[in-house]
């Protein structure tokens, strides 16, 4: 049992390069400690997607080390499915399944993964969905919910897994600005109640509020990392005070 | 006029009780389309998933190419021509049921079009959907089966809809390893009565009405299908 403040995730020189050209990530060393909420930020194609992307290994490193819980899940012989499981994921377009309804969205994987009940995973996605404020959506299909439900429901969906991280892919960048709100508030709340988080996002007010660490990406490499107030108050470089002066 | 019409009915029809080529014809014409669509959409979907799958992952290299001489030699040479080559050929000297190599023929040959209907249904999924499977766990397996396929199922039901409809077709060409189905039947009727334009009518009716039944099925099916997510 890994308990607060030690290492969750170590990630170790880790690069990829896509198509034998572009080099996405370019030696990327950091670790996740338990309770942590990092967030990432930087321009479009410095790779942090990429490098969120690679934790829970969507993207497959081309080399480097990533270490989950103590185990190199870059090791081919493990099986990375079992991990996933512990590492929940959040997309920017949400990624709800179309043809279940928002309790089956919820329950699928619980059951067919986890080997739960029926009664016990519903029992728990209604918990979860009153949590939210959405019981009264159960039945309906992700078609007749908007932006921010849906990205609501899918937080929801990768919590039912009763994940030790979450990770969030620019999860407000797809939301009409005045959804984005009740997602960062959820967000917040799951921050609050101590789960480990890794966010990429544009929200440069959820990354100072919120967040417990910032780091700035570009160019595939980590360029600064620091607590919010000295990463926004006092940044050391130069492409850093660049992006601040645009995105501020 | 009418008084021809009608001699020439009972003519091609009723003497020696000729319907019964239509009839018997028929039987034989469904029994090989349905056996063939079961055999075509068996094939067709091992065959499609493993291209699909070389697609997403660059796994199944050698299958996948294996399946791509299949589909290239299938597609590329006529129905008919396979079904001569199976018949004449490769059960030259054996005495086989011809219904059977005949669906053997057929169900090779659709499965090759229903192996590129699956492979662009799974294709059409987006990636983000494979994406979320993966990471709540789920294996690439089962997010083929429960998140994958009950949608790209829903998305190539018409063009399955379609193969059937073609394949009811092309069994017209079995009289060549001479079964008697039911265009072979309306011929045989032509032969004895010297009339071509009565029984060939009868039998393009008589497809034309199984092509609609099922057509009606299809699109019942489509609709219930779509009920499901709005």
């Amino acid at each position: 049992m890994i308990t607060n403040g030690e290492v969750l995730i170590r990630v170790e020189d880790v690069h990829k390069v896509f198509g034998g050209a572009l080099h996405a990530l370019n030696g990327i060393t950091t670790e996740i400690r338990k309770g942590e909420v990092v967030v990432v930020v930087g321009p479009s194609g410095s790779g942090k997607s990429t490098f969120l992307r690679s934790l829970n290994l969507l993207e497959v490193p081309s080399s480097g080390k990533i270490y989950f819980e103590g185990v190199d899940i870059t090791d081919k012989k493990v099986n990375i499915d079992q991990h996933r499981q512990k590492m929940g994921m959040v997309f920017q377009h949400f990624n709800l399944f179309p043809h279940k309804t928002i309790l089956e969205n919820i329950t699928l994987a619980p059951i067919k993964v986890r080997r739960k009940s029926k009664e016990e995973a519903e029992k728990q996605a209604m918990e979860l969905l009153q949590l939210v404020g959405l019981e009264e959506k159960a039945h309906s299909y992700p078609s007749q919910l908007s932006g921010g439900q849906k990205q609501r429901i899918a937080i929801v969906r990768s919590l039912a897994m009763e994940p030790d991280v979450m990770l969030f892919d620019e999860p407000t960048s797809a939301l009409d600005p005045e959804m984005v709100g009740e997602v960062l508030d959820l967000m917040k709340q799951l921050a609050k109640d101590g789960m480990t988080m890794v966010v990429v996002t544009h929200e440069m007010g959820f990354a100072r509020e919120v967040g417990t660490r910032v780091i700035f990406m570009d160019a595939g490499q980590i360029k600064e990392e620091a607590d919010p107030e000295e990463f926004f108050t006092n940044p050391k470089d130069p492409r850093l005070q660049e992006f601040l002066s645009k995105v501020l | 006029m009418l008084q021809d019409l009608q001699s020439k009915f009972i003519n091609n029809f009723i003497t020696d009780n000729r319907w019964q080529y239509l009839t018997d014809g028929l039987i034989v014409t469904l029994q090989i389309t349905l056996c063939a669509v079961i055999v075509g959409i068996v094939l067709g979907f091992l065959v499609g998933m493993v291209r699909a799958t070389h697609d997403r992952t660059g796994k199944m290299k050698i299958l996948n190419a294996i399946c791509q001489i299949y589909l290239t030699v299938i597609r590329g040479t006529p129905v008919v021509v396979q079904l001569m080559l199976i018949y004449y050929g490769i059960f030259a000297s054996a005495t086989v049921n011809k219904v059977a190599v005949a669906v053997m023929a057929f169900g090779i040959n659709s499965g090759a079009y229903v192996a590129e209907i699956f492979r662009s249904g799974i294709m059409s999924i987006d990636n983000g959907q494979f994406e979320a499977g993966r990471s709540l766990g789920f294996n690439y397996r089962q997010t083929m089966i429960y998140i994958v396929m009950p949608q790209a199922f829903k998305n190539v039901l018409p063009a399955l809809g379609n193969e059937f409809i073609s394949l009811l077709k092309e069994t017209s060409v079995s009289g060549y390893i001479a079964l008697q189905d039911l265009t072979k039947g309306g011929d045989i009727i032509r032969s004895r009565t010297y009339d071509a334009f009565m029984p060939l009518i009868a039998v393009a009716l008589i497809y034309l009405i199984v092509v609609l039944i099922f057509s009606k099925l299809v699109s019942l099916l489509e609709r219930r299908l779509r009920n499901s997510d709005h």
